[in-house]
């Protein structure tokens, strides 16, 4: 299928909101129609003509070429089709996703995947702090959906997270799975210190360790349970390297006790 | 009533009438094949009818690690009940009694459908406020912890009301012994096939029986197909038949019923007269009960 191509002409002199780029926006609109939906998000009028090169094709499949961190809310609110971002993307990409692929080969910036309830976000690069997290005054962050991210992340990767599963294959910040409510968060390599902050129920895995753990956190011995062959096969299909990460006996923590404590905290080895 | 030899064997052109239930089904997973299987045996035994046991229950398949979810052995099991109520009470009780209770067991849904039964979305409380509710692509799974570790049981499982029970296969042979080698051949054939059970013990029934009774009870003996009363009441046995057992055949599909009673059928007349069956019937209610009559002349074509 041809995609729906937006080439980067210039950088913007500005940030720029480009949730209106998502397949069920551009849905039967011509290449020109879709050159003057305006994007800007200050005074000035922008229009994506401006800053891309457009080439019609399928809009349920969209690519950009060219990237930049003044590119916000790339497929937000995104229901269906495929992003394909060849570069880098500002804040909150992919916020409030309901269905869909979304593809950012280069980093991402803070609240990458905020407020999501579903599809898949794959960032080849790096996120920044964070992902998944509710924006201020939500009560919830991501609600559904899986996100992969290849590199690091920020701090409170998965804060408040709701539902879902966040796959970190590099390093987290401090704070990783913060205030989780539910879900799932797997972190391949160390974690910074106090994962699972305030953790009221849902699972954070932190296959390469971390910095270091609350004592709010009980240690409830190492296990191999069945609910991680679960997780494998589920997670494999993601991330091979964070699936192979759960195929090995986990020490289970339990907490925050600080909190409601009924969440858990998995670590590799001792 | 008119007849068909086939390779010796008198086929009786007569149909079995079947009924519309409700089915479920459940995976069963264990550590072992045989800890699958156990749990499998445990939870169907004393489900072979519904008039006396609530539901019909019974092995379908085993299952090799690669096609459970947990990647480990399973047995798929059957359970089909005459209401959906009562069929989400005996699901509960026996995967609750004997599949929770096994060793290493876990237990998932068996068959998808858009209509479910509670199954770890009922066991959970067993958790007492300890068990963890995890959702991956799109499924539900319920983490019960226990005593070797947890019970991860999935929360629903498929319900189905096109259920058909009651497929049968009457197998009347000279004696005992070649009537039973008659019908075990027919219930290894009938085990290849998928979607079904026959709930009775290894497959097959010895008291088939009719509706009423001269006592207060809703079924007896079936007389007529007694061979010890052939001189005292009118039988349906001829002098040459020694010995009667039946296959009772529960599908999730009538088609799979039809593929059931087809299978047992070509077994027996491969096994022949001499080793097995004289005579193969099927069992009816005069085709006015129920909907689904399945003649064997049909199932030899």
């Amino acid at each position: 299928m041809k995609p729906l191509v937006l080439t980067l002409r210039t950088n913007p002199d500005e940030r720029l909101d480009l949730s209106a780029l998502v397949p069920r926006r551009l849905s039967g609109r011509t290449a020109d129609e879709i050159a003057r939906l305006e994007l800007q998000t200050g005074r000035q009028r922008v229009t994506v003509g401006d800053i891309f090169r457009v080439r019609g094709g399928d809009s349920r499949y969209v690519r950009i070429e060219g990237g930049t961190d003044r590119f916000d809310q790339v497929g937000q609110d995104m229901t269906d089709g495929e992003i394909v971002v060849e570069g880098e993307v500002g804040s909150q990409a992919g916020r409030s996703m309901a269905g869909g692929r979304l593809v950012i080969n280069g980093d991402a910036g803070r609240w990458a995947a905020s407020g999501m309830r579903g599809g898949h976000i794959e960032i080849t690069g790096s996120a920044g702090d964070r992902l998944g997290g509710p924006l201020a005054g939500e009560v919830t962050g991501m609600r559904g959906g899986v996100v992969v991210v290849r590199g690091d992340v920020g701090d409170r990767a998965g804060d408040r997270l709701r539902r879902g599963t966040i796959i970190v294959e590099g390093r987290a910040g401090a704070h990783a799975g913060s205030c989780m409510i539910a879900g799932t968060l797997i972190v391949r390599r160390a974690a910074g210190p106090l994962p699972g902050y305030l953790l009221r129920r849902g699972t954070v895995v932190l296959a390469g360790g971390c910095v270091e753990l609350s004592p709010t956190f009980l240690d409830c011995g190492v296990h191999d349970l069945i609910v991680m062959r679960l997780m494998a096969a589920f997670v494999k299909d993601y991330s091979a390297v964070a699936a192979a990460a759960l195929r090995s006996p986990l020490r289970r923590l339990a907490g925050d006790m600080a909190v409601l404590g009924k969440g858990e905290v998995f670590c590799a080895g001792a | 009533m008119r007849e068909m030899i086939v390779k010796g064997i008198r086929i009786d052109d007569t149909f079995a009438e079947a009924f519309n239930m409700r089915a479920t089904a459940v995976v069963i997973t264990a550590d072992s094949a045989r800890w699958a299987r156990q749990a499998a045996v445990t939870m169907t035994g004393f489900g072979t009818s519904v008039i006396g046991c609530g539901c019909e229950a019974g092995i379908d398949s085993e299952l090799s690690p690669r096609d459970t979810p947990d990647r480990r052995p399973g047995i798929r099991v059957l359970l089909f009940a005459v209401s959906t109520s009562e069929l989400q009470k005996q699901l509960q009780n026996r995967v609750g009694q004997c599949v929770l209770t096994t060793p290493g067991s876990a237990c998932y849904a068996g068959l998808q459908g858009e209509e479910t039964l509670k199954l770890g979305s009922a066991l959970r409380f067993f958790g007492d406020g300890w068990q963890i509710s995890k959702r991956f692509a799109g499924k539900h799974y319920w983490r019960v912890p226990v005593m070797d570790g947890e019970f991860v049981c999935e929360a629903v499982t498929g319900l189905t009301k096109n259920a058909v029970g009651g497929g049968n296969l009457l197998i009347m042979g000279g004696s005992p012994r070649t009537t039973l080698a008659a019908a075990e051949a027919a219930v290894h054939a009938i085990n290849a096939v998928p979607d079904v059970i026959m709930p009775f013990p290894g497959g097959i029934v010895r008291s088939g029986s009719k509706v009423g009774s001269k006592y207060k009870a809703s079924a007896s003996t079936n007389e007529a197909y007694c061979p010890t009363l052939r001189g005292a009441v009118k039988s349906a046995l001829g002098p040459e038949i020694g010995s009667v057992l039946e296959i009772v055949i529960d599908g999730l599909t009538s088609s799979a019923v039809a593929a059931a009673m087809r299978a047992g059928l070509g077994a027996m007349i491969k096994l022949g007269p001499k080793r097995g069956a004289l005579r193969i019937a099927a069992g009816n209610y005069g085709g006015k009960l129920g909907p689904h009559h399945f003649h064997l002349k049909d199932l030899l074509r």
